[in-house]
């Protein structure tokens, strides 16, 4: 049995010690908001946040998370930067088939954190671990620039 | 993603003829063979909607329910994939009932032909086929309503209207919320067709208009929608499956000792192969079983597997090139002649002699294939992110040997398409194994590995073109040749000729003004899996006709896009059927002319747009490119910046189309402002190759789609409302097309190098042009 703390809730989960994050989130504890895309990390679709920093379910062990906070996109509500982004990415409708936007909600979330007012370029280095294969860059970058903006008139 | 079989088949023969024949399998494979087509010729050609394998259905006890509390819920048929069709037919549903956006649902359709009209969400078809049959649906629910209240109050209808949810009578100041008489109203019959008054233009709230939230952006941006990937059950079962790695091998030997010492590992079942042609049956293979995803991956490395090749063993993406440009070479069949092509080219004179090359492309959507089935008393019930859910349901009738009726599929969202999952192997596996594991969940999980390595690929070709040029520096003829595996193959003997449909994808479709013309399609046989890919053989055709176009104009000494203004010609309708495009999308050629004008209309606009002849510092530079697929005109400009290292920055995109009347112009616009990025990834870094019949990438670091980076700086899209009473266009595919086209004629005019095979990858490495 590992003890995860997960989305603010300790689990028990049954897993192997290697077995991935994303499938011990998903299989075992029934959260569905984290994607498989790749299961090499080379997509982002499974970004979750562990202590804060994005990471990647897919290629991430379970036994990594031990003691650390795990949030995924099911809980990301209760994060005020998540909640900013969430409507931003409503507001600018980014979403096509939706399924790679949890993880790249979870990216833009945590370069918003630590980047409250990134530029394009910074935008682009921070995103460019997540496929879009229904290719919504362009709204993506506009909506992650109006949670900034939205994040800095909140803090005024 | 164009059409199933069965599609091409009801294209050609009455459903009922068909159906009074011959059985459905039958007729499949007999189709397959493209011989029976003169055999109904007496048959009235069906198109449209009509066409489609079950018609459409207008009934609103079908698709429309209103609860006691006004929740308004219309039944979505189609299969959501991203481009936004839940919300678009709901919106259609909803403003002709007059109802507000906040009260309306939307409930997903199983797999039901029969009760639900045709249901493959493919070629484009979903809101030009469902707009006029879902306006009826919603009027004639609001007719029921109203006819409700009135009967209830005891006026006449005519003396009542609806509003917003309510129906009122104006003349007593009374109104019934259409919850209060939802009940009464589901009594009445529908009324006739011919009775119902749709809403005018200037009446829609909704209709055309910009800003109506997605009915399934909440759930998606808070991780509530349920994809395939997300049916969960209790005590639900994991599999992955070792697959032939050639397509037509089988298994020669498994050890599974190991396999089943891998704790969570309860069984290993060996899943029969498909012989060539596999149609959309599953490869066959070995399945492990276990109790979690990540056991049932460990399980699959841990098998000891031999396999039988077969005819495929060989096939080498290196050496089929140079089969394909051996077979461009020389004349192939005929598909489109007009004048006298060949002599002139005999004549010499000022010519253009190239060759195009396409390679193998997958999908890959971001959610790869997976499904879910449960088999319990005879019944089999999946859930799917499947494109084609009465195929899906008739290929696991077939499979597990039950009654059609036996079967549910659930149509879940699908986490992308773009064809793939109109193919339902990956479901019909899941069938399998729930047959296996009688009233227990089974899902089957396809890793990225495997769906790159067994998808239904795009068609490899090589394009041959040559042109004559006359004193005007225009062509004086025309050859074309487009060689490239056909879809067909998958149903049927290898006739290795495209089928009309593939013809009329961008190829005998296009219409040049040019006097002698001669199109060819010379033969190349299949060795793996050819499928619907996003616009599918637009993309090699126009690529081709687009790239050549610019260089016609570069031979010419003018500039890309009057040449390729010239060459279409006057603003004019041509009938498909005197460019021999037979099939025209399944679409009526007197409704869906050719229009020229409408093709200059994009070219222009987008031209416009984009400032097109800006002066450029070097290195950068505009390439245009324009195209007519899905009865619908997209035109693209595009702006790089080529580095002296060879990389590539695309800056700005500007996208012009015309589709006809808008329904949902902000999703229009995402859909062509996403073709637009998928389409550069293609042109840049889409390869699937093969070697010893194997496919060569396994991931995303092999096979490399558009990342943020590489998108361009702005994609800004233009919709050309059109004057008159036109009929619908396509959204999904037609902004494909032009975009590889346009990227590659901007590269050539900043740099002087064109690019003939895509992918670009490396090939601009060797420029220096701005140091």
């Amino acid at each position: 049995m590992i003890s995860l703390s997960l989305n603010e809730q300790e689990h028990q989960l049954d897993a192997p010690e290697d077995m991935p994050l994303l499938w011990a989130i998903r299989d075992l504890a029934g959260y569905t908001g984290t994607k498989f895309g790749c299961g090499m990390g080379l997509c982002g679709a499974c970004t979750i946040h562990v202590d804060g920093q994005p990471t990647r379910a897919c290629v991430t062990p379970v036994s990594y998370a031990v003691g650390k906070q795990v949030t995924t996109l099911d809980h990301l509500h209760h994060d005020p930067v998540g909640q900013v982004v969430q409507q931003a990415w409503l507001n600018k409708a980014v979403a096509q088939c939706g399924y790679c936007q949890g993880g790249q909600i979870m990216s833009a979330t945590a370069l918003l954190k630590s980047n409250p007012t990134p530029d394009d370029a910074q935008i682009e280095a921070a995103m460019a671990g997540n496929i879009c294969r229904c290719g919504t860059y362009n709204r993506i970058k506009d909506a992650i620039k109006e949670a900034a903006v939205s994040l800095k008139e909140s803090r005024a | 993603m164009s059409r199933q079989p069965d599609d091409f088949i009801a294209a050609n023969f009455s459903r009922r003829t068909l159906l009074k024949g011959m059985g459905l399998t039958g007729a499949l494979v007999i189709a397959a063979s493209w011989g029976l087509r003169t055999a109904f010729a007496e048959e009235p050609k069906a198109y449209g909607a009509e066409a489609m394998p079950d018609g459409w259905v207008d009934n609103p006890k079908v698709y429309v329910s209103v609860d006691k509390d006004g929740t308004l819920t219309v039944v979505c048929n189609r299969s959501e994939m991203g481009q936004g069709i839940r919300t678009s037919l709901a919106m259609v549903v909803a403003d002709e009932m007059d109802v507000d956006w906040a009260m309306v649902k939307v409930a997903q359709a199983p797999g039901d032909q029969a009760r639900y009209g045709n249901q493959d969400t493919d070629g484009s078809r979903s809101m030009r086929h469902w707009f006029e049959p879902m306006r009826r649906c919603g009027a004639a629910a609001k007719a029921m309503l109203v006819l409700a209240a009135a009967q209830q109050w005891g006026v006449a209808a005519s003396e009542c209207r609806a509003e917003s949810g309510q129906v009122l009578h104006p003349a007593s100041g009374r109104s019934l919320a259409y919850g209060a008489v939802a009940e009464a109203a589901g009594q009445l019959p529908v009324p006739a067709r011919e009775s119902l008054v749709l809403k005018t233009p200037e009446q829609f709230r909704y209709i055309g208009k910009e800003s109506t939230r997605a009915i399934d952006g909440q759930d998606i941006v808070t991780g509530k929608a349920r994809f395939g990937f997300d049916a969960r059950f209790d005590n639900m079962l994991y599999a992955v499956v070792a697959r032939p790695p050639v397509y037509g091998g089988t298994l020669k030997r498994v050890d599974s000792s190991a396999a089943l010492k891998v704790p969570g590992v309860l069984k290993v079942i060996e899943i029969e192969s498909t012989p060539i042609p596999s149609e959309f049956q599953p490869l066959g293979g070995v399945a492990v079983v276990a109790s979690n995803t990540w056991a049932a991956m460990k399980g699959r490395e841990a098998l000891v597997l031999e396999w039988n090749d077969g005819a495929n063993a060989s096939y080498d993406s290196d050496t089929f090139k140079q089969t394909l440009l051996k077979a461009a070479q020389a004349p192939g069949k005929v598909v489109r002649d007009t004048g006298d092509a060949p002599g002139v080219l005999a004549k010499g004179g000022k010519q253009v002699k190239v060759d195009y090359y396409l390679p193998h492309l997958a999908q890959a959507p971001m959610e790869p294939p997976v499904a879910t089935a449960l088999f319990t008393g005879g019944r089999c019930e999946v859930w799917a992110p499947t494109q084609a859910p009465q195929v899906t349901r008739e290929r696991i009738a077939t499979r597990l040997d039950v009654p059609f009726d036996n079967v549910t599929v659930n149509v879940t969202l699908l986490g992308g398409g773009f064809g793939r999952k109109s193919k339902p192997d990956f479901v019909v596996e899941a069938a399998i194994l729930a047959k296996a594991f009688p009233d227990r969940h089974v899902r089957v999980q396809w890793t990225r590995d495997d769906d790159l390595r067994f998808s239904y690929f795009h068609t490899v070709s090589v394009q041959h073109l040559e042109a004559a040029l006359g004193d005007d520096g225009l062509p004086t003829a025309w050859l074309h040749r487009s060689v490239s595996p056909s879809i067909t193959a998958l149903f049927g003997p290898d006739s290795g000729h495209q089928a009309e449909f593939e013809l009329g994808l961008g190829f005998v479709s296009t219409p040049f003004n040019v006097a002698n013309v001669r199109l060819e399609n010379p033969q190349a046989l299949a060795h793996t899996r050819v499928g619907w890919f996003r616009s599918v053989n637009n993309i090699p055709h126009a690529f081709a006709e687009q790239c050549f176009v610019a260089e016609l104009a570069a031979a010419a000494g003018v500039d890309q896009k009057d040449y390729l203004l010239r060459l279409l010609g006057p603003a004019r309708q041509i009938d498909p059927q005197a460019l021999s495009d037979t099939w025209n999308h399944g679409e009526s050629p007197e409704r869906y002319p050719v229009d020229i004008g409408r093709l200059r209309a994009v070219v222009e606009e987008a031209a416009s747009k984009a400032n097109w002849g800006k002066p450029l510092p070097k290195g950068r530079a505009q390439g245009i490119a324009a195209h007519y697929s899905f009865v619908t005109y997209v035109a693209a400009v595009l702006e790089v910046e080529v580095r002296d290292d060879g990389s590539l920055i695309i800056h700005d995109a500007v996208i012009a189309a015309d589709c006809g009347p808008q329904i949902n112009p902000e999703r229009i616009r995402s859909q062509l402002e996403g073709a637009c990025v998928m389409g550069i990834g293609l042109a840049t870094t889409g390869e699937i190759s093969f070697k010893g019949g194997r496919v060569q990438q396994d991931n995303f670091h092999n096979y490399e789609v558009a990342r943020m980076p590489l998108a361009p700086k702005s994609v800004a899209v233009h919709l050309i409302r059109p004057a008159g009473d036109l009929p619908l266009g396509g959204v999904g595919e037609p902004g494909m097309p032009p975009i590889a086209p346009a990227l590659c004629n901007a590269i050539f005019n900043a740099t002087g190098k064109r690019i003939r095979d895509l992918p670009i990858r490396s090939q601009l490495s060797g420029w220096k042009g701005s140091a």
